[in-house]
């Protein structure tokens, strides 16, 4: 088995150069789209010697465009971001290649976590998010996705989003001495599982919990909840200690970048995060804020394995976290600031509903 | 809505919700009473030239050139060239009544020149701004209350009121009801949705809609007689200096010329641009991911797109190599330019569409370029200004003048 933090940074530098360069060409000559773009940006794709060379289409390309490298006949399952009514949303087409790809890279990731052994596991969330097997919501698939770390698992909310708290109860009853796993988007968690539980504690003890919490942190800034804030309060609402936040994407859903007990997300040797300067797309120093560039070997069925996305963040360092994973790891800061500016002011409309 | 003999009668509004920065000691309500005035009335030709003597010598305000320019457009000199233009053609004229200004909100000033010209039109004038926090807006709305605080103009004091409020239809619904003349500064969406709030029977609406402007650059002229760093310069304030957010700020470049003239006027026009970018412009981030996401997008969607090498992402060119009439769609803040290579003016009438605005130029005779419009019968086009005057204000906007549009005419018949 391949060790995902296995590789220093020459090591791995040749390993993704190689995989992304030849990603590149192939996207290259299947998606037409994807050809005009590096026409138009004059890029000769066998001159490409490093990743970092690599054009990246903003994430937002996906909300606007069906982009695809393959034959629609071969799309498997289509993943669409979670957005609210009205948002457009990601939509991202897999082959039955990609797809199983992006579970074995997500198990061999997320193993270094929390071991190789399945576990109970309990999702914060309602069952009614996978209603749809065909087409998913981020939401949906993460949970898909990371229930196959589940031997066992249960939904903790009702379809009205409220805590099932004798299902709960009778769960850790079930498997009481035995590490459960945790799994949930940070804002349902604060906002369904932790502020309900401030009230009343219910008993619940999850001090054998692992969990595993990913969706960004928007929602919380927003109410000024620090992800110190976020853990402490689990520490204190039921006992939890092991609390991994985890930065991903549905648009490069598999390579998710975990954090690690150092509290630093971890860049595996699948993907890789370059932090670059928004006046030139240069390549930021260490240390130094910069828009988040995430690549990944993993899609092959739609051109997305180097994508600008909208975060900033920091590299906090490569290849010497004290958690002893090789590998650069950051941090993320922030949405950038909103405006997609109109031509002229639109900002009255934006408020009727 | 009910009315009253043709006119609607007042809804009550929650008037906590209006804020107010400026307002007269009556209220809105009474405004409908007033009487109207001649255009360029003496008191308000004097007030102008007031708010322009308080605006100049107020250091804050004298940090934003906008409101600088604003300042000098109401000067007494300035008003009193404005009137000559028109001759005597004023003589049969009067104000409307009340207008209803909705200001955008990505020009600071608009709210201010709009009042001005509705005011010099002979009217009262009901201003809602925009809710987003500009300096230059606090400044002139402080600056008309010092000035009736000195007492000198009591006369004018009730025929202005500046509000802001958070987007409540009742409350623009309240405000319409009271107008005579409705003005809206787009988006598209904003007059769309204000559209459906009704005014009396009797009154009219001037709205001023999403445009898109674009400049020509005779190459030739521009090699042998133009200064390129103060063509820079000016261009730089067409442009960068609202973030290329203002419908008259260019956006489409269309170089008029031989193939080697070309070459060396870009390199030399570009080169300059950029020199005085990097020294005054900071861009964010979104805008960085906007302009990639632009050319992502004219890749896509246009044929043979070229995207220009350039140092940095401060100035992003897209090169097509046919004209489409779709391109105003391709707009983007933030100097993103599309550009485009030809030896006449030809293929440029094709796509003219009621779009556009502002027609910027360099080296061209504006006289020819207006006759090049009518022969064409082009539905776009409504302003041929040199480089470097495309965000100047004038009562004629968007092909209205503003001072006919805004008064009456008592024919004697």
């Amino acid at each position: 088995m391949v060790e995902p933090y296995a590789l220093d940074k020459q090591a791995k530098q040749a390993f993704l150069s190689n995989k992304l360069i030849e990603l590149t060409k192939n996207h290259y000559v299947r998606c037409v789209e994807y050809q005009k773009i590096l026409n138009t940006l004059q890029i000769d794709v066998d001159k490409l010697t490093s990743h970092y060379d690599i054009p990246f289409l903003p994430v937002r390309m996906f909300k606007e465009y069906d982009l695809l490298s393959i034959e629609k006949e071969a799309i498997f399952k289509k993943l669409t971001s979670s957005g609210t009514t009205g948002q457009q949303v990601s939509k991202i087409y897999l082959d039955k290649e990609s797809a199983a790809n992006q579970s074995k890279t997500l198990t061999k990731i997320v193993s270094s976590y929390i071991g190789t052994r399945r576990l109970p596991m309990i999702i914060l969330d309602t069952s009614t998010i996978l209603k749809d097997r065909a087409n998913f919501s981020a939401r949906g698939a993460g949970i898909l996705g990371f229930s196959i770390f589940a031997r066992d698992k249960i939904f903790a909310l009702d379809e009205d989003m409220n805590l099932d708290i004798d299902g709960l109860k009778s769960f850790l009853e079930k498997y009481r001495g035995e590490d459960i796993l945790l799994f949930g988007f940070t804002f349902m968690i604060w906002n369904h599982f932790c502020q309900l539980l401030k009230e009343d504690d219910y008993g619940i003890d999850l001090s054998k919990g692992i969990m595993i919490h990913g969706g960004g942190w928007k929602k919380l800034a927003e109410k000024a909840v620090s992800a110190e804030a976020f853990k402490k309060e689990l520490q204190e609402v039921c006992k939890i200690n092991r609390v991994h936040d985890y930065y991903g994407m549905v648009e490069q859903t598999g390579t998710v970048y975990m954090e690690c007990d150092q509290g630093h997300l971890h860049a595996s040797i699948f993907s890789d995060v370059i932090t670059r300067r928004a006046k030139d797309f240069s390549v930021a120093d260490i240390g130094e804020k910069g828009l988040i560039e995430v690549v990944s070997v993993l899609p092959t069925s739609y051109p997305g394995h180097a994508l600008l996305t909208e975060d900033e963040g920091i590299i906090l360092g490569e290849d010497d976290c004290p958690c002893g994973r090789l590998g650069k790891y950051f941090k993320i800061t922030g949405r950038i600031q909103n405006a997609e500016i109109r031509g002229c002011s639109d900002s009255y409309a934006s408020k009727f509903k | 809505m009910p009315r009253l003999g043709g006119v609607a009668t007042v809804m009550p509004v929650n008037s906590s919700e209006i804020i107010y920065l400026y307002q007269g000691n009556g209220s809105l309500e009474e405004m409908p009473s007033l009487n109207v005035k001649q255009p360029f009335f003496p008191q308000v030709v004097l007030f102008l030239n007031r708010l322009s003597q308080v605006l100049l010598g107020d250091k804050i305000a004298k940090e934003y050139p906008d409101i600088i320019a604003f300042a000098f457009f109401c000067r007494r000199a300035h008003i009193e060239h404005l009137k000559a233009r028109y001759g005597n053609s004023l003589d049969c004229r009067l104000g409307r009544g009340v207008t209803f200004h909705i200001a955008p909100s990505n020009v600071p000033t608009i709210f201010a020149y709009s009042m001005v010209t509705a005011l010099l039109a002979g009217n009262a004038s009901i201003v809602r701004v925009s809710g987003k926090p500009f300096a230059q807006t606090d400044i002139i709305c402080q600056a008309i209350v010092k000035i009736f605080d000195e007492g000198n103009f009591e006369n004018l004091r009730e025929r202005i009121a500046i509000v802001k409020y958070d987007h409540s239809s009742e409350i623009t619904a309240f405000l319409s009801s009271l107008c005579d003349v409705r003005i809206i500064w787009g988006g598209n969406v904003t007059i769309n949705e204000i559209r459906k709030i009704p005014v009396p029977s009797h009154s009219m609406e001037l709205t001023f809609a999403d445009r898109y402007s674009f400049c020509i650059i005779h190459t030739n002229s521009y090699l042998e007689k133009s200064n390129p760093k103060k063509v820079a310069q000016e261009f730089y304030n067409d442009t960068y200096l609202y973030d290329q957010n203002a419908c008259s700020a260019p956006r489409l470049i269309v170089w008029v010329g031989e193939d080697a003239d070309i070459s060396l006027a870009k390199k030399r026009f570009w080169d300059a641009l950029q020199n005085y970018v990097e020294e005054r412009y900071a861009l964010p981030s979104i805008i960085a991911v906007d302009k990639l996401m632009t050319i992502c997008r004219c890749s896509m969607e246009l044929e043979g797109t070229v995207n220009e090498k350039m140092p940095d992402n401060l100035i992003s060119r897209i090169r097509v190599k046919e004209l489409s009439k779709d391109i105003p769609a391709y707009r983007c803040a933030g100097g993103s330019f599309i550009e485009y290579n030809s030896q006449d003016l030809d293929t440029l009438a094709e796509i003219i569409s009621r779009e556009y605005q502002t027609m910027a130029y360099i080296g061209f005779d504006p006289a020819e370029l207006r006759y090049w419009v009518i022969q064409n019968g082009l539905c776009g086009i409504d302003r041929i200004v040199p480089v470097g005057k495309t965000a100047d204000f004038s009562v004629v906007w968007d092909g209205y003048d503003l001072i006919y549009s805004l008064s009456r005419i008592c024919n004697v018949g």
